[in-house]
């Protein structure tokens, strides 16, 4: 992607609340790049709700609704119901929420939205906590991290939930990974959800420097780090059935994501190695699931 | 011990001292250190309890009503939208009669999005059947959620320890946080005469007719009245272990007064400070902190405000349509007195809007030079 045509038709204002480095900020930036003007996002309580901006001043240059924290699939398919009756079907509707908004609390309402085909866009930017409310353990809080909830010598126990295979079970028309790490691969899976008919469902890898603790400059290559490690593979499924592999890892050890990290400086090298074992169990199920027996990648 | 901390340690202090055995929670500003300091409890074995991470408010709730049904003793904090979301299991709780208890700190509803204090959460939820006790201070907040518990179990209700956002929340005061053996002595181990045990198998919320229905909220509301009775020999020997004195309302300055205001949480302090002045300048006028909401105290409050010519009500909440909370309370109480006083109902400081010593002279003031209210609600610092 080149410079400028980031900077076409800026949706997200400078101003906004985020901290330096936020994942989350970007992802949004590239979100409403790909969709343009014609968007109404819904945002239940996350970072988010905060970054958009006090009252009365917005980061947003489309319409904002804010809701609440359980109801993201629930408030975006009212007002996707509310916008057809009108005749607005054309305007894009954006859920827009966290992992606890997602995996955790919104997980009902998101199903119920899915189940009924909404006709709606629901991202989810993951930094893999509760980072509104400064760092506690979500559903989406890898093995082993540290968080407010999960104390070093308590720390994590059971693995990230695999929320795309929950929504690959609903048999939604399109699910897709992106990272912040490749602007051009997220943007494009916007792009192609705009004419997807039905819910389509995007799980965006959002670094967050506080949370994570590593130092603000470094978001973009942990992002990248963590597909190239295989942690945050990059792929689509399309209708719950057909798997596309977008981006070939470099095959880079985990150990290498996790030193980056200050969530992770407790871990021994057996409990390294643990997760380097999953990472590599999950990766060839998810080769397996693209039925592919030799690495074969197409973008997005 | 006396330790400078936080309002929300007092109640994980307090959490740990009762040995409460099943902790529920998820996290919400400004709670969230509650949840955070039980877990580093339970990490380090200083707090032997499951602690369960739960996806939403209304799981905690249900968690806490699964636990305290089994037989241990059940604990939970939230706030605002979090409260709101558990509305349906508050009722769940105090139904079953389960005597859960859930640290509650005050703050504004949304939308918009807002962190600080304002008690329309808490007292919006006054008809849940759950008891309901407001603080002013952290050594308070740890020495309410032990005899929450105590009050609790002993009348099988559940009960909200409530106070506000940050500004006990997040301040840092002197609190004596007991030994465990007098924790120990006042707070026996929680043992419900009914729960779900496979050696004497009962059943619980099984569909009531309208013949049962009726006598079962009878006897809730029974319940709910004796705390009149157990609260203060509770508060009593509480005194004699810990030698802190508390009281379900307390008057302050009343002798004589001929206008009283009443406030609860933290706008007491300032109040006090407030009518310390007022009093040296001559006026008479006295104070009433109302500690316990539910049940609500109406013969305390008619006893203390019996004799007075007016009364004016801060209310840091709002119900639309009727004004401030506390002061439909203290109508309805006064309502049959042959000799009430007249009530001045005053709304400020919602959303974490600063109620100043300078707005409860106002408030005093205003009430002072009335004969008789003249609006339903008087609004104090609204901008135009
Ligand atoms: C019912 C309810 N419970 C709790 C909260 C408090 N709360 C606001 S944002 C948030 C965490 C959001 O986490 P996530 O969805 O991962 O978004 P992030 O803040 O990490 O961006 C919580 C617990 C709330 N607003 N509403
Ligand atoms: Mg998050």
């Amino acid at each position: 992607m080149n410079h400028e045509q980031i900077h076409e038709e800026e949706l997200v204002c400078s101003g906004h609340y985020a901290c330096q480095g936020c994942g989350g900020v970007i992802a949004m930036r590239h979100a409403l790049r790909a969709l343009g003007p014609n968007t109404i996002v819904v945002i239940p309580a996350c970072c988010w709700s905060v970054i958009a901006g006090p009252f009365p001043y917005s980061a947003l240059k489309v319409p904002v609704f804010h809701a609440a924290f359980e109801t993201g699939g629930a408030t975006a398919s009212g007002v996707r119901a509310g916008l057809d009756m009108q005749g607005k079907t054309e305007v894009n509707v954006l859920a827009w929420a966290g992992d606890g908004g997602t995996f955790d609390i919104g997980l009902q309402s998101l199903s119920g939205a899915v189940e009924r085909n909404e006709n709606i866009i629901y991202a989810c930017y993951d930094n893999e906590a509760y980072m509104n409310t400064g760092i506690q353990r979500s559903s989406a809080t890898p093995l082993r991290a540290w968080t407010t909830t999960t104390p070093e010598l308590f720390s994590k126990e059971t693995p990230k939930k695999d929320i795309v295979q929950i929504l690959v079970g609903h048999k939604i028309p399109y699910v897709a990974t992106a990272s912040i790490g490749f602007p051009d691969d997220l943007q494009a899976k916007f792009r192609k959800a705009k004419t997807i008919e039905g819910t389509k469902f995007i799980h965006i890898l959002a670094p967050c420097p506080p949370g994570w603790k590593y130092s603000s400059e470094l978001t973009i290559r942990v992002a990248r780090l963590a597909a190239h490690c295989k942690v945050f593979p990059i792929y689509e499924v399309f209708d719950g059935e057909h798997y596309v592999i977008n981006l070939e890892p470099e095959g880079k050890p985990v150990a290498e994501y996790l030193a980056m990290q200050g969530r992770f400086s407790h871990l021994t090298e057996r409990q390294i190695q643990e997760i380097q074992a999953r990472v590599d169990y999950d990766w060839e199920h998810l080769l397996h699931k693209a039925m592919l027996e030799k690495f074969e990648f197409r973008g997005a | 011990m006396k330790k400078v901390i936080m309002g929300n340690h007092a109640v994980s202090h307090a959490v740990r001292l009762a040995r409460t055995q099943v902790v529920a929670a998820y996290p919400i500003t400004p709670q969230t250190q509650i949840v955070e300091e039980l877990s580093n409890m339970c990490a380090e074995g200083k707090l032997r309890a499951k602690f369960i991470k739960v996806e939403s408010e209304h799981s905690a709730m249900a968690c806490c009503i699964g636990a305290a049904a089994a037989g241990s003793r059940a604990f939970t904090a939230t706030s605002s939208q979090g409260l709101a979301l558990m509305h349906e299991l508050l009722h769940w709780a105090a139904g079953a009669r389960l005597p859960v208890v859930l640290a509650e700190v005050n703050r504004a509803l949304a939308p918009g999005w807002n962190i600080w204090t304002e008690q329309t959460d808490s007292l919006a939820q006054r008809d849940t059947g759950w008891l309901q006790f407001y603080c002013t201070s952290n050594q308070e907040i740890l020495d309410s959620i032990l005899i929450a518990f105590r009050v609790a179990e002993e009348v099988s209700l559940p009960a909200m320890v409530v106070y506000d956002a940050f500004y006990l929340s997040h301040t840092y005061e002197a609190v004596d946080i007991p030994e465990q053996e007098p924790v120990d002595a006042f707070l026996p181990p929680y043992e419900p005469s009914v729960k779900l045990d496979v050696d004497n198998p009962m059943a619980f919320g099984s569909l009531t007719t309208p013949e049962y229905y009726m006598e079962m909220r009878h006897k809730i509301e029974e319940a709910t009245e004796r705390v009149h009775e157990v609260l203060p020999t509770t508060y009593e020997e509480f005194g004699r272990i810990f030698g802190r004195e508390y009281k379900a309302v307390e008057p302050y300055r009343c002798d004589g007064a001929d206008l009283i205001l009443a406030t609860s949480g933290t706008v007491s302090s300032t109040a006090q400070l407030v009518i310390e002045t007022l009093r040296e300048r001559g006026m008479r006028v006295g104070g009433l902190n109302i500690r316990m909401f539910r049940p609500f105290p109406a013969r305390a409050v008619r006893e203390a405000l019996g004799r007075c010519k007016k009364v004016a009500v801060l209310d840091r909440n709002i119900s639309f349509g009727q004004g401030g909370i506390f002061a439909q309370e203290l109508k309805s109480a006064l309502c049959n007195e042959p000799h009430r006083p007249q009530v001045f109902g005053f709304i400020a400081g919602l959303g974490g809007r600063d109620i100043t010593p300078a707005s409860i002279e106002e408030v005093i003031l205003t009430a002072d030079k009335l004969d008789a209210p003249e609006r339903e609600i008087e609004w104090i610092g609204l901008k135009t």
